[in-house]
């Protein structure tokens, strides 16, 4: 299975290298949602640092949606799905390095975000382990069920338009533990960021072992 | 020797309509055998279930002793299909392609290699994004990985389309060769002057159900045969009739 995992996710992550969408879509869209909340939310410097957090996970989930999408679309190319299903590959394996592909992009993406909350809204994180430990957990759960969702909505038509509908609603409790966490993170309170940690855990986990489980099955129903 | 496919009155769905609706048909190891029919005869749902992309749901089917009524997809990593579409990620190059249908096997690299060769693809070709191949080029890229998956079950649903003058000889060497070394070849195809030539026998197939058999590599004939109007696809031309 890991063999499988690290073909499919040198596979994937080698295409979005040479096709750059994550480059010159996803990035610049997470950059737009971050500039574009700021400008909703006015000049007032500390609603803007009070709003970070929020901020920086919203730009996150929606970006999110736009790295699953690229993901899915990745094998609607006419013959690579089934050429996919007729490879040998261990689902298992597939869900796996497909997960790991994303969740390497999230990762990138996270430090330009990161940054650009620093730069863009004058915050300081005073708690970085407690960021980066719910940045991690975000991350592989946010993966896992964007790859799980996205193997559902894949053999659709309308799977572009269906699939935000469908997993930004499943990812929710991302957005307000991270959230959270990471209001902890900026206040320096980090039994607080802790406690929220218990919400991303089992997130992960939950996605992690459903995904193993299911994505075989997803796969031949999509 | 149990055949390497063995059909009786299969029954496989395509949404709720039947794909294939009954089929008797088996075929042995080493043995070439090529399916005609019209446009919507069930021909490619054939190979597609013999690939266990397709699920039989009545009736017997097993393809290398796997029971595709219990598991569909167990037989998968046996059987090559060459599809209408060569299933291929436009940004990696015609080498990366092939080799990573080899990888997921746990083949050697050198299989890729050599199949790239054999296939002509070299130099530059082989280098080069599949995504700016040329429709012939990447069949010829998608055969090379089937070459280098060495399957014991070949399925080629036209696989002459796209195909230049040379890679269509080169098609005939390869399934001569493949044949050779005990495997099997399951081909449906619109130019039965291209493929019975290949086949030790040819079937007909119309509305889901084999409809007739006969001995391959004789002279053919193209004679329009109508199809009942509900079996029968626009734009039919009708079917191939061996002679």
């Amino acid at each position: 299975m890991l063999h499988d995992a690290v073909l499919v996710a040198g596979k994937d992550l080698r295409i979005e290298a040479r096709s750059r969408v994550a480059l010159w879509q996803v990035v610049p869209f997470a950059v737009l949602v971050l500039v574009l909340l700021a400008f909703a939310i006015g000049p007032d410097q500390a609603a803007l640092r009070h709003a970070a957090p929020g901020i920086f996970w919203v730009a996150l989930l929606f970006s999110t949606v736009l790295a699953i999408q690229r993901s899915v679309a990745v094998e609607s190319g006419e013959g690579t799905r089934d050429g996919l299903r007729l490879s040998g590959i261990d689902p298992a394996g597939i869900f796996l390095g497909k997960a790991a592909a994303i969740g390497l992009q999230l990762l990138a993406l996270q430090l330009i975000l990161w940054a650009g909350v620093t730069f863009l809204f004058d915050v300081r994180v005073h708690v970085i382990w407690l960021a980066v430990v719910a940045c991690l957990l975000a991350t592989v759960g946010l993966a896992c069920a964007g790859v799980l969702y996205g193997a559902l909505s894949a053999g659709l038509r309308v799977r572009d338009t269906l699939l935000p509908l469908l997993v930004l609603p499943v990812l929710a409790p991302v957005l307000l533990a991270g959230s959270k966490v990471w209001q902890a993170a900026l206040d320096n309170n980090a039994s607080s960021g802790t406690q929220w940690l218990k919400i991303l855990v089992p997130f992960a986990v939950v996605y992690l072992v459903v995904g193993i489980v299911l994505y075989g099955p997803l796969q031949e129903a999509a | 020797m149990a055949p390497v496919v063995l059909f009786r009155a299969a029954v496989a769905l395509a949404g709720r309509f039947p794909a294939l609706a009954g089929v008797d048909l088996s075929l042995d190891q080493g043995e070439v055998v090529v399916v005609v029919g019209p446009n919507g005869a069930g021909k490619t749902s054939l190979l597609r279930a013999c690939a266990g992309l397709l699920p039989v749901t009545s009736g017997e089917a097993s393809v290398l002793d796997v029971d595709l009524t219990a598991d569909h997809t167990a037989v998968r990593r046996f059987v090559g299909l060459l599809g209408h579409a060569a299933p291929l990620y436009d940004e990696l190059t015609a080498a990366e392609n092939v080799r990573f249908a080899v990888r997921a096997l746990g083949l050697p690299v050198k299989n890729a290699d050599q199949a790239l060769e054999r296939l002509g693809l070299t130099g530059r070709l082989r280098s080069t994004a599949a995504g700016r191949l040329s429709a012939g080029q990447r069949r010829r890229v998608a055969l090379a990985a089937l070459l280098a998956r060495n399957p014991t079950l070949w399925l080629l649903d036209e696989p002459h389309a796209g195909l230049d003058a040379g890679s269509r000889a080169l098609l005939g060497e390869l399934i001569g060769e493949a044949v050779s070394s005990g495997a099997s070849v399951l081909l449906s195809s619109h130019e039965p002057q291209l493929s019975v030539p290949l086949a030790d026998r040819v079937v007909s197939m119309v509305g889901g159900r084999v409809t007739g058999e006969e001995p391959g590599g004789r002279r053919v004939t193209l004679t329009a045969v109508p199809a009942s109007p509900p079996e029968a696809a626009a734009g039919d031309v009708g079917a191939f009739h061996v002679a």
